[in-house]
């Protein structure tokens, strides 16, 4: 008990001593998981939208596995990285392993599936007769594209902070693909795995309680975003 | 140029149910032409093939300007509206509901400002220009329909059932509103109604849509 005490009196003093070693793995994480946020946004969306406001064969198709993948364990997403970009793998030759791009890659591709699976819901939850209005006042079809998903930005917005607190607390993916080397791609959920193995608690504790923070903001956004999209202000 | 909507022999169905037979009439001076009749008689399927959003079965829609047939195209679009029962506000404010169809258009700020400000202070909703439009009552909201509609200027304003959802202290409001539409001359409104009265109001052309075959009264 004192053991645990004593790792928390040292985690909060790591915290407001503002340690260096601290904040680095605190700003790898975020760009990490931020930029991989970044990268599947600006695929994602545009893809949710022509998904759900354009007719193909394969749709339903392509949608069910977006599902699927939705709960795509990471060290599969990890194992996968891990291979494309060994030196044997068809990507090797990039020698991107063990690097913060790896890791961004194997994001990315954890995601993917869930910002486009929740972003797709938000986009054919839109009143159908937006688009009717849309259209009767005069708006192109890609003018009517962009009134539907502005319509359903609050949807959009969770989809991307609901994929933004996965990929905070990833730990299996970019373990495989990082290796966790100190100062280079050692992130928080890493860190936290890698001092608790070895009994240093101080400094798993302190990144455990700023994570449950992140997390918490997070949520609090993502709750924020839906309370905004359901009660119009006034 | 004056823009005349013509019909002929418009048929549709759904289902292998009919909808429409035969329906043929022109729509050629301005003033308010109401569509009568029972629920399901075929009035709304009328509406959406006369502005385009649905196409006949058989039969032919054509929009004259001039003596020229106008193309489908955005262009054409652009100079006709329907208001729907539904109206389909977005979530935004009253304002920008009201200029969206002007801003589609690349209006410039100034203009879309003073029309906005005119078609609001029209339908008596310029004291709630910075509300949400989900937060009007269902009255607002129709007024607020008309409004978007009448921002663009159309050369001819459907409306489908307008007053089928509000009270009649709204209804007034709607119906006074087309009246002073009718009184300045230069709009073809096609509306329709299943209240009688309502269309004798403000009816200059009536016409009955029974079991989807179309008649003068």
């Amino acid at each position: 008990m004192n053991s645990i005490i004593e790792g928390f009196k040292k985690a909060f003093e790591l915290i407001f001593s503002l340690d260096a070693e601290l904040l680095g793995i605190i700003f790898l994480s975020l760009r990490v998981s931020g930029t991989a946020l970044l990268i599947v946004s600006i695929i994602g969306i545009p893809l949710s939208a022509f998904l759900s406001l354009k007719k193909f064969p394969a749709r339903g198709l392509f949608i069910s596995v977006m599902n699927t993948f939705m709960g795509l364990p990471p060290v599969v997403a990890g194992l996968f990285v891990y291979m494309m970009l060994s030196r044997s793998g068809p990507m090797g030759f990039m020698e991107l392993l063990y690097t913060p791009t790896a890791m961004i890659i194997a994001q990315a591709i954890l995601a993917f599936p869930i910002a486009v699976s929740l972003c797709h819901s938000a986009i054919v939850g839109v009143n159908p007769i937006i688009r009717q209005a849309s259209i009767t006042l005069g708006a192109t079809p890609f003018q009517t594209s962009v009134t539907i998903i502005k319509e359903a930005r609050y949807g959009i917005m969770s989809g991307v902070i609901a994929a933004f607190g996965r990929l905070m607390a990833e730990v299996g993916a970019i373990l495989i693909v990082g290796g966790n080397i100190a100062g280079y791609t050692r992130v928080m959920t890493t860190t936290i795995a890698l001092e608790t193995d070895k009994g240093n608690f101080e400094l798993a504790i302190a990144l455990g309680i700023i994570l449950l923070a992140i997390s918490l903001l997070i949520n609090s956004a993502l709750h924020f975003i839906q309370k905004k999209g359901e009660l119009p202000a006034q | 140029m004056n823009l005349r909507l013509v019909l002929s022999d418009v048929w549709k169905s759904y289902n292998g149910k009919p909808a429409l037979n035969a329906c043929s009439f022109s729509f050629e001076k301005n003033g308010v032409y109401v569509l009568t009749g029972h629920n399901g008689s075929g009035k709304s399927t009328l509406l959406r093939i006369c502005t385009l959003i649905e196409n006949p079965d058989k039969g032919e829609v054509h929009y004259f300007s001039g003596d020229d047939i106008a193309s489908r195209d955005i262009g054409l679009m652009r100079r006709i509206t329907l208001v729907l029962p539904g109206i389909g506000v977005f979530n935004n404010t009253v304002f920008n509901n009201a200029a969206y169809g002007l801003k589609i258009r690349g209006e410039n700020k100034k203009e879309i400002e003073r029309k906005v400000h005119d078609v609001l202070n029209f339908a008596g909703l310029i004291d709630k220009k910075n509300h949400n439009a989900l937060t009007l009552s269902s009255g607002e909201t129709q007024r607020l329909g008309l409004a978007r509609a009448l921002a663009v200027e159309p050369e001819i304003l459907f409306l489908d059932e307008p007053t089928a959802s509000i009270d009649s202290e709204n209804t007034e409001i709607v119906e006074n509103i087309i009246l002073d539409m009718k009184k300045e001359g230069r709009h073809k409104i096609v509306m329709t109604t299943h209240d009688m009265p309502q269309a004798e109001r403000l009816a200059d052309f009536m016409l009955l849509m029974e079991k989807g075959r179309l008649g003068k009264v």
